[in-house]
């Protein structure tokens, strides 16, 4: 703990590492917005919110980009129609040429159905794995399940947090604004249990 | 910004929630929503859940030694043989083919017309759209007779052989349509899960912590979280939407790419899928009156889930029964002497009581379901699913069978008669569905608890506030 002689505030016992973030706990979606909003014109930026399902307008609240999954699961689909179409030309038209029915060796017609399914299925092994690609999942922990009233950010409760940015964090003074702001079970959350 | 965002939601409430019933019953909070659905799960199974699942779990053993019976003797173990090639084989595959399609029609087409009663509803008919499609897949695979011998045939992977499997064919591009489909029905059906999975991790300790800890990947429901999970959700939805379209065609299309009179039409691809949307619509009725009782969450799954879902029926129901007609038209329009023997054999001909069966099952039966009284009279809509059910079986085999038994050559014509082995493996693969089913309702949360969150977040608030 070097930079606890440069800054009194960041003294915390030991044994729980370094301090994380703060963490407090709203009731409703609206509390939590306007609490964002509050937080963010003191010049707050490294935030991130907790809750029990997607809020709507969280992500400007927060200054969230959009996903970029978008791109990851187009090249999906793009790479499923490239294999199916390939696949079916090159096993029936070069590999073992097979007249059936006296139809053509290919024929874009027969091909479709099987380029389809497989379009599909590429762009939803890119959508979900890419999906948590971007949210770095799986991972089993994570400071914030060191947070007291974790368990009810997947029942009722809207969590806020301020995380640490860099070296320059001031726990309390951020305590002090979020409860000021409404929130309830204000605490700091360290990286270690 | 976020206040904008969520007025056209307070339009909604308008027109689903104030004139109508309310989505969930009661006066709900966050927290009972997260209680009634998670205590489904943490209480110990009850002994009437453990008496059915010592009932379905041995008639599943039934589906097992019959399959085992098949493949050490052979599919001559079956009533199947020339001219009736297909029968209750194929007929059954269809029929559980179609039962798995209203999970994706509840999760991904009413997800995208943003019709919120679906939340209380999906979870329960994406899990029967899996145990569905995983019956439905035993068929084809068996009717093979030595499946491990399939695989060179139904997969393109290089062999010692060196040949490649016909992909002009549509029985190929069905391996391709329904694994498809397979696999994305569990990838939607398990991101549904990943948040109502972290929620009960959270209420559990010791080992259920670590199993649920587990599956849930360490969900933690964070702002970053849920943007690229939205969008994710979003994208499976679209593309499941034309995947369940198109699983119903090409099903469909192994029999309308033949030239078989009763096969041969080209409205068979819209025709399967509204058939199977009917009959999914008709068991997921089926199982969720049981379950909303038994499980008492009559309050999470409403008069009103009952009542839109039927209305969902009864708009199929004419679809199909317009089908019906249709094909009777183009087979008398066409002067083609063996499509219209095809069809009148098909009224008047020895097996006249199943197609009779299927057209009073499926196009008079739902009839009632006009008035909202029936709707709402759980007993009057139990029994008409469990017709819709039984008709679209019939359905099924009227196509199959009723094509087949009679073909061109009348010196092969025959009548086809089903085997105890037949008759054992489809109540077998009941007893499959249902142990699934049962296993499913115990372990993972049925009603997917952060979407009804979702959904009723602003009835709750308001209630908060007042």
């Amino acid at each position: 703990m070097a930079t606890s002689t440069t800054n009194p505030q960041e003294s915390f016992p030991a044994e729980h590492g370094r301090p994380y973030a703060v963490a407090t706990t709203f009731q409703t979606t609206h509390e939590l917005l306007s609490a964002i909003r509050g937080i963010r014109k003191k010049g707050y930026r490294k935030l991130d919110a907790y809750t029990p399902f997607p809020v709507h307008g969280i992500d400007e609240a927060l200054g969230e980009r959009r996903s970029k999954l978008g791109f990851v699961i187009a090249g999906g689909a793009l790479a499923g129609i490239l294999t199916a179409l390939l696949l079916q030309w090159w096993t029936s038209a070069v590999d073992y040429r097979l007249i059936v029915g006296g139809k053509p060796y290919f024929a874009i017609e027969y091909a479709v159905p099987i380029t389809f399914e497989l379009m599909v299925l590429f762009a939803s092994f890119a959508a979900v794995f890419g999906m948590l690609a971007f949210n770095g999942l799986p991972r089993f922990n994570h400071p914030i399940f060191n947070y007291e009233n974790y368990a009810r950010v997947t029942d009722d409760g809207f969590v806020l947090v301020v995380e640490r940015d860099g070296n320059h964090f001031e726990p309390v003074a951020i305590v002090e604004l979020l409860n000021e702001l409404g929130g309830k079970n204000t605490e700091v959350v360290h990286e270690d249990a | 910004m976020a206040d904008l965002a969520i007025k056209p939601n307070t339009q909604l409430d308008l027109l689903n929630t104030t004139i109508d019933q309310p989505l969930v019953t009661g006066e709900p909070t966050y927290n009972s929503i997260t209680e009634s659905v998670s205590r489904v799960v943490e209480n110990p199974p009850s002994k009437f859940w453990f008496g059915l699942l010592a009932i379905t779990s041995s008639i599943m053993l039934m589906l097992f030694v019959m399959l085992g019976y098949l493949v050490a003797t052979g599919i001559g173990v079956w009533g199947n043989n020339i001219p009736v090639g297909w029968a209750w084989d194929i007929t059954n595959f269809v029929w559980w083919i179609g039962i798995g399609h209203a999970g994706t029609l509840i999760s991904a087409i009413l997800f995208l017309l943003r019709q919120r009663w679906r939340t209380g509803i999906n979870r329960a008919a994406e899990a029967m759209t899996l145990f569905a499609v995983l019956c439905a897949g035993i068929y084809p695979l068996f009717h093979t007779g030595r499946p491990w011998r399939a695989i060179y045939w139904l997969l393109p992977y290089p062999n010692t052989m060196q040949i490649w499997p016909n992909f002009k064919s549509p029985l190929e591009w069905d391996v391709f349509a329904v694994s498809t489909y397979l696999t994305v029905s569990v990838l939607f059906w398990f991101v549904g899960l990943l948040p109502d999975l972290a929620t009960i991790r959270d209420r559990a300790t010791g080992f259920r912590r670590k199993i649920y800890g587990f599956f849930s990947l360490g969900w933690r429901g964070s702002a970053h979280h849920w943007k690229h999970y939205e969008l994710a959700y979003l994208v499976l939805a679209g593309l499941s939407t034309p995947l369940v379209l198109s699983v119903h065609s090409i099903v469909s299309f192994d029999f309308a790419v033949s030239i078989l009179p009763g096969w041969h039409t080209t409205i068979f691809p819209p025709y399967f899928v509204a058939g199977a949307v009917f009959s999914g619509f008709g068991m997921v009725l089926t199982l969720l009156i049981i379950t909303r009782k038994a499980l008492n969450i009559e309050h999470l799954i409403t008069l009103k889930h009952i009542d839109y879902m039927c209305k969902v029926m009864l708009s199929m129901s004419m679809i199909v029964g317009y089908s019906y007609a249709s094909e009777y038209f183009i087979a008398w329009f066409s002067v083609v002497d063996g499509e219209r023997f095809a069809f009148y054999n098909r009224i008047t001909g020895p097996y006249a009581w199943a197609a009779w069966t299927m057209i009073f099952c499926n196009v008079i039966s739902p009839i009632p379901l006009w008035w909202q009284a029936v709707r709402r009279n759980i007993t009057a809509v139990f029994i008409i699913t469990i017709f819709v059910n039984i008709g679209m079986w019939y359905e099924r085999f009227v196509i199959i069978v009723i094509s087949l038994h009679r073909d061109f050559l009348p010196s092969s014509w025959d009548y086809f008669h089903p085997t105890y082995v037949d008759i054992c493996t489809f109540i077998g693969s009941m007893g499959l569905f249902l142990t699934l089913y049962l296993l499913f309702i115990k372990f993972v949360p049925m009603i997917a608890i952060a979407e009804v969150k979702h959904a009723i977040a602003q009835d709750i608030e308001k209630g908060a506030h007042h």
